[in-house]
C-alpha cells in the first residue's frame, strides 16, 4: 500500500505528514492554539435485555468472545499495559484473532513491551496492519526500518484518552486484562495474584469501545470492589489460567541508583525545589520510577523532614518510597496512575489515601481541566534536550524508537517541569543543538538538571529570581552544552535519517508534533 | 573482555570492550612494513563520532611515528584521552618504543598546589577505569588520586600509566589537587617517568619503610622536572604500611623538603602486625598516633587512612571525628559518597571556631596596642594557644566554615 503523503511544517518548524493511516492531520499549532469542535464520540446504545439477567457474562475463551463481538478484517483491537512486560493477554487476544482468520487489524495498545514482539510475526502474516501505540526494542526497530504497513502513532497517556474520547481512534473491541473480576465484568487491579494496582489505562476503552472483553485469572463472586472498570460497560468475561507473569508485572523492589553522578543529579533537583520555595507546606510533586527519580524522592524527603514540610499529594507512578511518605505523614494522598512495586500495590489495596487514578482525571487535555496542571513540580527524564529546552523522549539520538511518551507530555503542564538527565551518556551529549525527535516543546520545559549544573529556561524569570544568590550551580544551557562538547571531543555528527515517515508523535491535543523517520 | 593474549611480537592489544564496559575501548594493533595504515572500527557511538575516532586514530599513530599497520578498534563510547591512551598502549605492546606520543588536547593547568593546602579528602580513582575520571571533581573532594598501585592489575600497569598521563593532561579536575599514587619502587620510577611531565600536584609513594626511598623518588621527580625546565611543585606524600615504616616515620617525613604530608595504609599495616582491622581502630592507635607525631615534628600534615565500608556512614563519621581529634587533617575516600561526611568530620565545631575567633581578635587587639600579653576577659592566653587559634581560623576559612 503506497499512499502519496503530503507534508507540512508545523509551528516548531518540524516536517509532519498531513495524512496518517487514512486520516487527515493537523500540524502542531503551538501550545494551547488548537481549538477542538464538535461532540465526543460514543459507543452504540446497549440494552440490558441483550445481557444475561443473572449477570453472568462469562464465555468459554477469548476466541469465542472475539467471535461474539463480531471481529472482522480491519478492526481496531485495544490492550493496556498495566501488566507491563509481564502481560500475556494482548498476545492471547491477537493470536485468537489470527486463529479466527481476520486480517489488517489495527492494534491499539496503551504501550507495548519487549515481551510482545510476537506482534511482529502477526504483522508479517497480515493479521495486524499496523500499531498505534508506543513501540520500542524489536517492535520499534520493525517500525523505524519501514517494515510496518501503516504509520505508527505515538500518543501520551492523556493523548490516547483524548484520541478515543474525541473519536480520532474508534476502538472496536477492547480486551482488558483484570487481576480480579466478577462474572458481570466489574474489574479491579489492586487484588489477585497478578495484582498491578490501577487499571486506569483501560478506562477510556471500557467507556468508548463498541465491545469490551474482560480477561481475568482471579474470578470472584459478585461484587468485585473496588470496580475500577464497571461491569455495565463490559460485554464478555473470559477466565484464563494466567493473565501475566507476576515477576514482570511489578518489581519486588524498586532500586535507587547507586551511581554517584546520578545521585548528585537527584540531590540537585531536590535542593532546587527547596531553594526555589516550591517545597512548602501543601505542595505537590510527581516523580517516576527511574533511578534518579527514586533517589530524588529520598533526598526531598530528608529536606521535607528538616524543614517540617508536608505535601498535600504526590502523584505516582507509585513505589515503596512514595508509600513511605504516605505512612510517615509527609503527604496526605498518593494519586496513582500506575504502580511499580509490590509495596505500591499493597498500599493501594489497603490504604484509602492511596488513590487509583486514570488518564481522564490526571492527563486528558480535552476535558474541563485535569490535575497535571495542579502539580507543583514534576521530575522527568529525556534522551536529548536542545538549547531551546525542547526535549526528546521517544527516540535514541540515532532516530531509533526507544520509549513511549507515557505521561511525559502531560506532566509538562505542572507548575515546574524538571528534566533530570546526565549531561552525556557514554560519549553522546544529552544537551544538543536540536533534538532528533520533538516530544516536548521548550516553552513547556522549565529546568534541566545535570551533574554539571542546573539550566533554567530564560522564560522562567520567576525561577531564576527565586534561586538567585543560592549556592546552586545555575548555568546557561549554552555554557553546559559547550563544556560537554569539549569533553566529548566536538559536536556529534547528525544521524542520517531516511525519507520515509514511519511514525508520528502527537501533542496532547491531537495535533502532530513531529515525524519519526526511517533509520538507515 | 580484556586483552592478555598477544599473538606475535609485532602485535599488541590494550583496553576493554563488551556489553558491560563503558567509556573504554579495545585496540588491537599489528605493525607492518608497508601498505599504510588500515583501521577497522566498531563503535556504539559510530553515528556521532565514528569519523572523529578514525581521524584521531590516524593522528595518534602519526604522533607515535607509525606509518604502516593495522588497527582494530571496538569502542564503547570512550572519550578522546582514553582512545589515545589505549592506542598508544597497544602499539607499545606491539613493539613500538616509548617516547613519542600523541598529545591529548590540554586542559589548562590549575594553579600550583601548596604544601599547606587543605587535604581533608582525597578520592581514589582506579587508574585503569577512565569512566570514573571525568566527573570525579564534581563531587568536591579536596584531591583526586589517580591510582596506579593496588587498583591496577600487574598486567595493566603499562597501559594505566599512559591513561593516567593523558588524564592529567586532558581532564578537568576542577579545584581538586591532582595526585598520583605510583607503585612501590623500583616499578614506581617507571610511573614517574610517564606521568611527571604532565605536572601532577602530588605523588603518593606506597609502602615506604626507609627515608632513602623518598629521596630516590624525589630525585627522579627533580630530574624529570629539570629536563622539562618545569619549576612547578610536585609534592610527596609517603604512605607507611608496615611496622618498620612506622618506626622510621620521622626520618621519612623529613627526608625531603618536598614531603607535604605523611599518611598510613591500614590494610597492609594490620596485615604486617597480624591483627584484624576493626572499625574502631584500636589495633592501629599507636601507629596512627606515631604518624601524627612524626608528621608534626617534621612540619608536614598527618593524613589518615581510608574507611573501607562505603555503606557505613555513621562508622565513617565516628572514625573521621576521632581522627581529627588525634591530630589528622584528612583521610582517603574510596567512594564519592564519603566526601561530605569526611568534610563534616574534619570541620571544627561552631564552638571551637567561635572560641578561636575570640582569641584571634584578642591577639589582634594586643598587637595593635603593642602588648606582649594576650588576654581574654580575666584569662591570659599562652602563645601556643594563640597559634592554634590562628591556624584553626585559617583552616575554617579554607573549608568555607567561616565566610
Amino acid at each position: 500500500m503506497t499512499e502519496r503523503v503530503e507534508f507540512a511544517q508545523n509551528a516548531l518548524g518540524r516536517t509532519v505528514p498531513m495524512m496518517v493511516n487514512g486520516r487527515p492531520q493537523i500540524p502542531f499549532l503551538g501550545v494551547g492554539k488548537f481549538q477542538p469542535r464538535g461532540r465526543k464520540a460514543a459507543p452504540p446504545i446497549s440494552s440490558s435485555k441483550d445481557y444475561p439477567e443473572n449477570g453472568d457474562k462469562r464465555v468459554a475463551d477469548l476466541e469465542t468472545a472475539l467471535r461474539k463481538c463480531g471481529l472482522r478484517d480491519g478492526m481496531v483491537i485495544s490492550n493496556h499495559h498495566h501488566l507491563r512486560d509481564g502481560d500475556k493477554v494482548a498476545l492471547l487476544a491477537l493470536e485468537a484473532a489470527a486463529k479466527i482468520g481476520v486480517k489488517d487489524l489495527m492494534w491499539f495498545p496503551s504501550a507495548s513491551f519487549p515481551s510482545q514482539q510476537g506482534a511482529i510475526e502477526l504483522m508479517e502474516k497480515g493479521v495486524i496492519h499496523h500499531i498505534e501505540g508506543s513501540m520500542n526494542g524489536p517492535l520499534g526497530d520493525y517500525c523505524t526500518q519501514g517494515k510496518m504497513r501503516g504509520m505508527g502513532v505515538l500518543r501520551s497517556h492523556g493523548g490516547r484518552y483524548q484520541a478515543i474520547q474525541d473519536g480520532e481512534v474508534h476502538v472496536d473491541i477492547a480486551v482488558i486484562a483484570a487481576p480480579t473480576a466478577d462474572f458481570f465484568g466489574n474489574a479491579d487491579g489492586s487484588h489477585g495474584k497478578s495484582a498491578c494496582g490501577s487499571l486506569g489505562f483501560a478506562l477510556a476503552d471500557s467507556m468508548y469501545a463498541d465491545r469490551v472483553i474482560v480477561v481475568t485469572d482471579n474470578l470472584i463472586p459478585f461484587p468485585c470492589v473496588p470496580w475500577q472498570i464497571q461491569g455495565n460497560n463490559v460485554d464478555y468475561v473470559v477466565e484464563v489460567e494466567s493473565i501475566g507473569d507476576p515477576a514482570k508485572i511489578v518489581s519486588g523492589t524498586t532500586q535507587i541508583t547507586r551511581s554517584p553522578d546520578r545521585l548528585r543529579i537527584a540531590e540537585l533537583v531536590a535542593s532546587f525545589l527547596r531553594a526555589a520555595g516550591i517545597m512548602k507546606n501543601g505542595f505537590s510533586f510527581q516523580a517516576g520510577a527511574g533511578g534518579i527519580a527514586l533517589a530524588f524522592v529520598q533526598y526531598l524527603k530528608q529536606m521535607m523532614k528538616e524543614d517540617g514540610v508536608k505535601a498535600r499529594f504526590v502523584r505516582g507512578g507509585s513505589t515503596k518510597f512514595l508509600v513511605e511518605l504516605l505512612k510517615e505523614g509527609l503527604t496526605d494522598y498518593i494519586l496513582d496512575g500506575q504502580t511499580f512495586d509490590l509495596d505500591g500495590v499493597k498500599s493501594m489495596a489497603d490504604d484509602p489515601r492511596h488513590v487509583a487514578t486514570s488518564p481522564f482525571t490526571s492527563y486528558n487535555y480535552d476535558g474541563k481541566g485535569n490535575f497535571a496542571s495542579l502539580v507543583d513540580a514534576v521530575v522527568l527524564g529525556a534522551t536529548e534536550v536542545d538549547v531551546n529546552f525542547n526535549a526528546n523522549v521517544v527516540t535514541h539520538s540515532d532516530g531509533r524508537l526507544l520509549h513511549g511518551i507515557g505521561g511525559w507530555q502531560n506532566c509538562l503542564f505542572a507548575g515546574c517541569s524538571i528534566l533530570a538527565v546526565p549531561s552525556f551518556r557514554d560519549r553522546i551529549p544529552v544537551i544538543v543543538d536540536e533534538v532528533t525527535t520533538m516530544t516536548g516543546p521548550g516553552e513547556m520545559i522549565d529546568v534541566i538538571v545535570t551533574e554539571r549544573g542546573i539550566a533554567i529556561n530564560p522564560r522562567r524569570t520567576d525561577l531564576l529570581d527565586a534561586v538567585k544568590g543560592t549556592k546552586l550551580p545555575v548555568r546557561p544551557i549554552q555554557e553546559m552544552k559547550a563544556e560537554i562538547e569539549k569533553i566529548c571531543g566536538g559536536k556529534p555528527a547528525r544521524p542520517k535519517l531516511g525519507e520515509k515517515a514511519c511514525a508520528v508523535v502527537k501533542w496532547v491535543d491531537g495535533t502532530v508534533l513531529d515525524t519519526v523517520w526511517q533509520v538507515g | 573482555m580484556s586483552s592478555v593474549e598477544v599473538r606475535a611480537a609485532n602485535c599488541g592489544e590494550a583496553g576493554h570492550w563488551g556489553k558491560d564496559v563503558r567509556s573504554d575501548l579495545h585496540v588491537a594493533f599489528e605493525s607492518r612494513e608497508r601498505g599504510g595504515v588500515e583501521i577497522s572500527l566498531e563503535s556504539r557511538v559510530a553515528p556521532y563520532y565514528g569519523s572523529a575516532i578514525l581521524e584521531q586514530t590516524r593522528q595518534v599513530l602519526a604522533g607515535i611515528g607509525i606509518k604502516h599497520g593495522r588497527v582494530v578498534i571496538h569502542d564503547e563510547g570512550a572519550l578522546p584521552f582514553t582512545i589515545g591512551a589505549r592506542i598508544e598502549a597497544a602499539t607499545r605492546r606491539g613493539g613500538m618504543a616509548a617516547g613519542k606520543s600523541w598529545q591529548a588536547e590540554a586542559h589548562p593547568l590549575p594553579p600550583a598546589s601548596s604544601k599547606e593546602r587543605l587535604r581533608r579528602s582525597r578520592l581514589y580513582l582506579p587508574g585503569s577505569e577512565p569512566k570514573y575520571f571525568i566527573n570525579a571533581a564534581l563531587h568536591g573532594p579536596d584531591a583526586v588520586i589517580l591510582d596506579l598501585e593496588d587498583s591496577v592489575h600487574r598486567s595493566e600497569k603499562d597501559a594505566a600509566r599512559i591513561l593516567v598521563r593523558n588524564a592529567l593532561r586532558a581532564v578537568d579536575f576542577g579545584a581538586c589537587e591532582r595526585m598520583v599514587r605510583i607503585n612501590q619502587l623500583p616499578l614506581g620510577l617507571e610511573d614517574l617517568a610517564e606521568v611527571v611531565g604532565e605536572s601532577p600536584d602530588l605523588i603518593l609513594i606506597p609502602k615506604v619503610e626507609r627515608a632513602e626511598q623518598v629521596v630516590e623518588a624525589d630525585r627522579a621527580i627533580g630530574e624529570i622536572k629539570a629536563r622539562n625546565g618545569n619549576k612547578r611543585a610536585v609534592w610527596i606524600m609517603p604512605i607507611l604500611e608496615s611496622a618498620l615504616g612506622i618506626e622510621n616515620a620521622f626520618a621519612i617525613a623529613s627526608a625531603s623538603e618536598n614531603v607535604a604530608a605523611l599518611t598510613i595504609g591500614l590494610e597492609d599495616y594490620t596485615a604486617d602486625l597480624g591483627v584484624v582491622k576493626t572499625t574502631e581502630g584500636r589495633e592501629s592507635q599507636y601507629a596512627r598516633a606515631r604518624v601524627v607525631n612524626a608528621a608534626r615534628a617534621a612540619g608536614v600534615q598527618a593524613i589518615d587512612s581510608v574507611f573501607g565500608d562505603v555503606g557505613d556512614m555513621e562508622g565513617l563519621r565516628r572514625w573521621g571525628e576521632a581522627s581529627r581529634a588525634m591530630g589528622f587533617e584528612g583521610m582517603g575516600c574510596i567512594h564519592p559518597g564519603q566526601i561530605r561526611v569526611i568534610h563534616e568530620a574534619f570541620r571544627p565545631t561552631g564552638a571551637e571556631i567561635q572560641k578561636a575567633q575570640r582569641i584571634v581578635a584578642a591577639f589582634e587587639e594586643a598587637q595593635s596596642k603593642g602588648l606582649a600579653v594576650v588576654s581574654l576577659g580575666s584569662k591570659m592566653i599562652d602563645p601556643p594557644v594563640v597559634l592554634r587559634a590562628l591556624k584553626l581560623v585559617e583552616r575554617a576559612k579554607a573549608m568555607g566554615a567561616i565566610l
